[in-house]
């Protein structure tokens, strides 16, 4: 079974409108963009192109605070976060390129916090395929995708970006 | 049949670097590196092991060693325990297997092992029940990983990728756990050529074997090396006739700035610690700036961390690609 792939572009697109409303309904002046690794940073770099943001893309890698590393152990490339500025008292948007059960973002908002108190943290996501686990949800979204559960989406890059269907084995 | 490698790759104890994988090697250093940018923020710990025990247990005393384990589990959110146990040689076979049954019994996660005996690592990961993992902190003249992955961290952040390099070390090889270990990881990560400078008597025989290039000249060893790794003399382990002196073995061996003019202008010099001040090093030397020796014991840290999440991650559901694709 195979499903119609969505464009990332075009994703990307419609992230950053639905990004740039919420900036603007909450009155948001200069956002801090952190891109959660690998898959969320590329979506961050490609929004900080789109909506001109000043402040640097920060990256964040979770693997050291996810609730999943005694059953599946540490992956095998850990990245490391980088974090250039102060976040205290500044808006955050958390980025990542797909949500599904929310435990990654719960795992980066503990990570985050190990950096300092932010004023205000937005969630934004390219890709969200349903199936949480959390009372996680995305404040700017690209595209809500129908996929069935067997079917694992995942976005290749960063040159270019596209996303890729992987089945589980039954 | 590897006692620290399952069949799919994971890593279940860190007992020796002998044969691991390049993939592994490389891995560890990579987490180490994560690891390192951790201990820099303000919070220096992360949650990755909260709720697991790790229990130290070191039959053979170590300051250092022990405090940096110590460390390291503690910046990774974990129990730690640590048990001197005072060094009887003849108290390993049974007393040591009820030992082990009865910290089992506690519920601990792990035993980071220091003994005098070669071996002893391997027969503690060979009795300890599933699920449990035991990582060398040295054990007699055998194995040393850690410090051996730590030192080829430093070579990597100091210098970069090591196909490049000739790594130059010095002194006594043949009662140190620390070079074997060493050569194994230095040649399996790709280092472009790894020397040993020692005297014949300081040598262990089929040295060369395993890869290296045998010294009796400390001049001619150092000639045009990037990096030199310099050995503690073990004055305790030294019976006999192997020396005359102490201060002859510094005549021939000891690193001095004179020798270290021999060297490539950008050399490093490394040690595991401690220094026998003017033995192996000149103390002007060991202070000075070709000296990365501080950041070798800070380094330690970070490595093993990488290598207690490691061994310590996956082991109810060991699958070799591990979060890469799990659901986010």
């Amino acid at each position: 079974m195979s499903t119609e792939l969505p464009d990332v572009a075009t994703l990307l697109d419609s992230l950053a409108t639905s990004l740039n409303a919420e900036f603007e309904r909450r009155d948001i002046g200069s956002p801090i963009l952190v891109g959660i690794h690998t898959g969320g940073v590329w979506v961050a770099e490609a929004l900080h192109e789109r909506l001109a943001a000043r402040s640097p893309v920060a990256t964040l890698e979770v693997a050291f605070h996810r609730d999943d590393h005694a059953t599946s152990g540490l992956k095998a490339s850990v990245q490391s976060s980088d974090v250039p500025i102060s976040l205290d008292g500044r808006t955050v948007v958390l980025i990542d390129d797909v949500i599904q059960t929310g435990r990654t973002i719960r795992a980066a908002l503990n990570a985050l916090f190990d950096y300092g108190r932010p004023g205000r943290v937005l969630l934004a996501v390219l890709a969200d395929r349903g199936g949480r686990e959390l009372p996680i949800q995305p404040d700017a979204l690209g595209e809500q995708l129908e996929l069935p559960t067997v079917q694992r989406i995942k976005l290749r890059g960063p040159h270019p970006l596209h996303f890729t269907v992987e089945e589980d084995a039954p | 049949m590897s006692v620290q490698l399952e069949p799919n790759g994971r890593l279940r104890h860190l007992l020796t670097t002998e044969g691991l994988p390049r993939e592994m090697l490389t891995r560890i250093l990579d987490t180490a590196e994560s690891f390192s940018g951790v201990l820099g923020k303000s919070v220096k710990k992360v949650p990755l092991l909260r709720g697991r025990t790790i229990i130290n247990l070191f039959f053979e005393p170590s300051t250092r060693t022990r405090t940096t384990f110590e460390l390291a589990a503690q910046r990774l959110s974990a129990d730690v325990l640590n048990i001197d146990v005072a060094t009887s040689s003849t108290s390993k076979g049974e007393s040591l297997l009820d030992m082990l049954r009865n910290l089992e019994a506690m519920q601990c996660d792990a035993f980071v092992v220091r003994h005098a005996d070669s071996g002893a690592a391997e027969f503690i990961a060979r009795h300890v029940r599933p699920g449990v993992a035991v990582i060398n902190a040295g054990d007699g003249r055998h194995a040393h990983p850690t410090q051996a992955l730590l030192d080829a961290f430093t070579i990597r952040r100091e210098k970069g990728p090591l196909e490049p390099l000739t790594i130059a070390i010095v002194g006594d090889i043949l009662h140190s756990r620390v070079a074997r270990s060493q050569i194994h990881a230095l040649l399996g990560l790709g280092a472009g050529q790894v020397r040993v400078i020692a005297p014949r008597t300081l040598l262990p025989r089929d040295i060369q074997r395993l890869g290296v290039r045998v010294y009796e000249d400390m001049d001619a060893g150092l000639e045009g090396a990037d990096v030199v790794m310099m050995l503690r003399l073990q004055r305790e382990r030294m019976r006999g006739a192997l020396l005359p002196s102490e201060s002859e073995f510094f005549a021939r061996f000891g690193l001095t700035e004179k020798r270290l003019e021999r060297t490539h202008p950008d050399s490093i010099v490394m040690h595991p610690g401690p220094v026998n001040r003017g033995v192996e090093l000149d103390p002007r030397v060991a202070d000075g700036p070709r000296s990365v020796i501080l950041r070798q014991v800070t380094n330690g840290i970070a490595v093993r961390m990488a290598v207690m999440s490691i061994v310590l991650g996956g082991y109810s559901d060991a699958t070799e690609t591990g979060l890469e694709e799990s659901p986010s």
